[in-house]
């Protein structure tokens, strides 16, 4: 499927900025805030659970700022695609450096990225041949990380970890409808498709 | 309540539901944040070639079958206490469709 210039929603770079910029700020303002260490640790030096389910989204955001380094690095992507793509994978490294800042606060020591050659291999890179190829396995990637991150929620002993879970939840279903947009996809039918 | 692993699980759905809820972590053929699932049915616990497994998972002795997968999928902390999923499937259709399909996935 060809994906047309008008098919994409580029969304305001201020609106855009600003939004993760809160989400950024609050999410590490709260993962280094004493009282969510407070709540969540209770004296225990570090609660590993928590921490194993961070390092496990850290992966997933290695991954998908990788995905989305393999697509700019494709030569398939058309301009204004590819300037999203960036500030999508833009977004995922605020994710990653939030994710690793709350381990390393945590006690722990935050998982490290594979190598590119690695995550081409996994996601099948090889098999890309058209922009909407490309699009389609970034839409894939953030409707996982969406589910991934709504799925962990109950599991987070520290409910202030659940909280950011969910915000991170939110940006990549924004990143996922902005995709599915640009592929000339419906919206959802019914309500709550995501997490299901 | 329905059997977990009763006849009549669908494979087709669980494939569905592996591609809604499974996807973010697994895949099939390659190891991601999640070992890859291609024969795990059968297989002993933390033997997916190359996955960085955690030391509870790796020791745990546990054979994938119906029985322990539904249970690892009900409550994983529970089933190996110490490993890194924190995703459950509460459903106990949704596990029986799940592992019906992981079971094809040879």
């Amino acid at each position: 499927m060809e994906v047309t210039k008008k098919q994409l929603i580029v969304p305001g770079r201020r609106g855009f900025l600003s939004g993760t910029g809160k989400l950024s700020a609050v999410a590490v303002a709260m993962l280094a805030g004493k009282e969510v260490l407070a709540a969540s640790h209770a004296g225990a030096p570090m609660d590993s659970k928590d921490v194993d389910i961070l390092n496990v989204a850290l992966g997933l955001e290695w991954e998908g700022i990788n995905a989305y380094t393999l697509g700019a690095q494709s030569g398939l992507l058309q301009k204004p695609v590819l300037d999203t793509a960036v500030r999508f994978q833009a977004d995922h490294k605020e994710h990653a450096d939030t994710l690793a800042g709350a381990i390393r606060k945590m006690g722990g020591k935050p998982v490290e990225p594979k190598s590119l050659a690695d995550y081409a291999k996994a996601l099948k890179a090889d098999t890309l041949k058209s922009q909407a190829d490309v699009l389609n396995l970034a839409a894939r990637l953030e409707l996982g990380a969406t589910n991934a991150y709504l799925g962990v929620i109950p599991a987070f002993r520290a409910p202030a970890l659940a909280q950011v879970a969910a915000r991170l939840a939110a940006d990549e279903v924004m990143h996922w409808t902005i995709l599915n947009n640009a592929l000339g996809r419906p919206l959802p039918a019914g309500g709550m498709p995501f997490g299901a | 309540m329905q059997a977990p692993f009763s006849f009549g699980a669908d494979a087709a759905r669980g494939k569905q539901l592996y591609e809604s809820r499974c996807i973010g972590c697994h895949s099939i053929e390659e190891n991601r944040a999640g070992p890859a699932h291609k024969g795990v049915f059968g297989r002993k616990a933390g033997l997916s070639k190359g996955f960085d497994y955690s030391p509870a998972v790796k020791s745990s002795k546990l054979i994938w079958n119906e029985r322990t997968l539904d249970r690892w999928l009900a409550n994983p902390e529970a089933t190996i206490p110490g490993n890194k999923m924190g995703f459950a499937v509460p459903d106990a259709v949704d596990r029986a469709d799940l592992i019906e399909y992981l079971r094809t996935a040879k």
